[in-house]
């Protein structure tokens, strides 16, 4: 019976984040339209969308191999493990033991290579130009996100999801200049990873400055409706991981009983939706970078978590 | 000591060493100066910190003139003359910044390996403050020589007194007295080197030093 409700609580959690994901998309496209005076579409369109592309005929090219083919379903595959597993209302879930840090960020990698494959296998200029972009992109991103991983690991003693949460949640672990040189460096390498402003244009499908939109330019039909899915999964993915390692309050952690997992459903939608509205509000007050400033960018963020790791050198252990 | 003191000593000091990077990667000049007055402003309250912890009440002294002079007299006087000079909405060539911020990390990964092993028989808070004093020295010192502006370079110039001073507070008591004349010298310093823009200014009608760079002796015989 324990069993059962284990993995019922665990089924919830892959269950909610596929739930929740297209949502979040519209919050941000919503509160980004209001921003900018215009009405914008209901917060409920990405389902709308997906739905209509589900049933869309999907074209393929004549010379697009199993690859291409495939690619979608691994990269939604991949990345709704990944989001799974992040823990989200409650700690130590079924499969907690598996969420771990850099195991995510592998996962995440993994989809990457294979959408950046299938980008360049029909052979058009936009979809290898894109793919070339993104490999730059997360070439500069992951040591940044390594190295997030390594000073939140070190605080913690873990590279556990779930026992990270923890430990944030219940001990008073005190100030630390060093969670948040990682939050600043962690906040870089998602904008970078989801395709926001002043990497990317999520908006935009017709530019020479795409990135995301360029690989998947080819995609159409249900093929497009899963990348897309995945897409949004990824956004809530990186929202829930500032969620449960910088921000771990209301989570249940030791008795699961119904109240605590009601109040850690409450918290993690609020948290939620505050990052899906602060993020279009960052979104309209900078403007998109040049290509070429990538690299300094995403300096910026390696320079921040470089130095937290630094600094938790100096502050205790020796 | 309660754990909280040492970790609101670390984080004062941690956020002097990440405005010092803040001014080694911004490249407009008004910016450099708000950076400069926050990192001064950041200072001050470090030392207060000291105060309350060491139970020195002298070093709030030296946190006032910190904050008074470093983080509103200089920064004014500076905006006014980048200001008179014309050069307020000016965005600096910085010098590569990716090798500099990878210079940087490496500066700061060099003075805490040369302190913490030197000071292992003192208390942790001045151990650590003087890591982080000798990192936002060295990159004072790395800011003065990336840099092609004159004005920029004494911001780097006093971004290194501010690694002193905390350096100073860190070890336990430096007198007053040693203290407020550093704060003069600092000012002193300061008028010669507004004065000595103006003349490059006057002369070369730039102040972008690599200007300099043909007038030097040991260049000119082979010119």
């Amino acid at each position: 019976m324990a069993v059962m409700l284990d993995l019922g609580a665990q089924a919830l959690q892959m269950l909610l984040v596929l739930v929740l994901a297209p949502l979040v998309l519209g919050v941000t496209r919503k509160v980004r339209a209001r921003l900018l005076r215009r009405v914008g579409p209901p917060t409920w369109q990405p389902y709308i969308d997906l739905w209509k592309l589900m049933h869309k005929e999907a074209v393929l090219a004549h010379n697009a191999s199993w690859l291409y083919r495939a690619t979608p379903y691994l990269v939604f595959a991949a990345t709704w493990v990944a989001a799974a597993l992040v823990p989200t209302y409650a700690v130590n879930l079924m499969f907690s033991w598996s969420a771990d840090l850099i195991a995510i960020v592998a996962l995440l990698a993994t989809a990457r290579f294979a959408l950046a494959l299938a980008g360049m296998d029909v052979g058009t200029a936009f979809g290898g130009i894109g793919a070339s972009r993104e490999m730059m992109i997360a070439s500069l991103a992951e040591p940044a996100m390594l190295l997030v991983v390594f000073s939140v690991a070190l605080i913690a003693g873990t590279t556990q999801l779930s026992a990270i949460a923890a430990t944030f949640a219940d001990a008073s672990i005190g100030l630390r200049v060093s969670l948040g040189l990682a939050l600043i460096a962690f906040v870089f390498v998602a904008i970078a990873e989801n395709a926001r402003i002043p990497i990317d244009n999520p908006a935009t499908h017709l530019e020479l400055t795409m990135v995301h939109e360029a690989m998947v330019l080819e995609y159409s039909g249900r093929h497009l409706a899963v990348i897309e899915a995945a897409a949004a999964l990824k956004l809530l993915l990186y929202f829930s991981l500032i969620g449960c390692l910088f921000v771990p309050f209301g989570m249940a952690t030791a008795d699961k009983s119904t109240d605590t997992i009601i109040l850690g459903l409450m918290t993690y939608v609020m948290k939620i939706l505050a990052l899906a509205v602060l993020l279009p509000i960052g979104e309209t007050a900078i403007a998109k970078m040049r290509v070429f400033r990538y690299p300094i960018f995403l300096g910026g963020a390696f320079a921040a978590s470089a130095l937290a790791v630094f600094l938790l050198f100096v502050s205790r252990s020796f | 000591m309660p754990a909280i003191y040492l970790d609101v000593a670390h984080l004062l000091a941690g956020s002097m060493l990440v405005l010092s990077f803040v001014l080694l990667y911004q490249d407009r000049i008004t910016a450099v100066l708000n950076a400069f007055a926050l990192q001064a402003v950041a200072l001050s309250l470090s030392v207060a910190w000291q105060a309350f912890i060491q139970d020195a009440p002298l070093l709030l002294v030296t946190a006032g003139v910190a904050f008074v002079v470093k983080g509103i007299v200089i920064p004014t006087a500076l905006h006014r003359i980048v200001r008179r000079l014309g050069i307020h909405r000016e965005i600096e060539e910085v010098i590569s910044a990716g090798p500099t911020m990878l210079t940087g990390l490496g500066l700061v990964a060099l003075s805490m390996m040369l302190v913490l092993p030197v000071g292992e028989n003192v208390s942790i808070l001045a151990r650590e403050d003087l890591a982080f004093a000798l990192a936002v020295i060295l990159l004072g010192l790395l800011m003065m020589i990336t840099r092609r502006n004159a004005v920029t370079q004494i911001v780097g110039f006093m971004s290194v007194e501010n690694g002193l001073v905390l350096a100073a507070t860190g070890a336990k008591g430096m007198p007053l007295v040693v203290e407020i004349s550093v704060a003069f010298s600092i000012l002193i310093a300061f008028i010669v080197f507004g004065v000595f823009v103006f003349r490059i200014r006057e002369r070369f009608d730039t102040v972008d030093v690599s200007a300099l760079d043909r007038h030097r002796g040991e260049r000119g015989e082979h010119v």
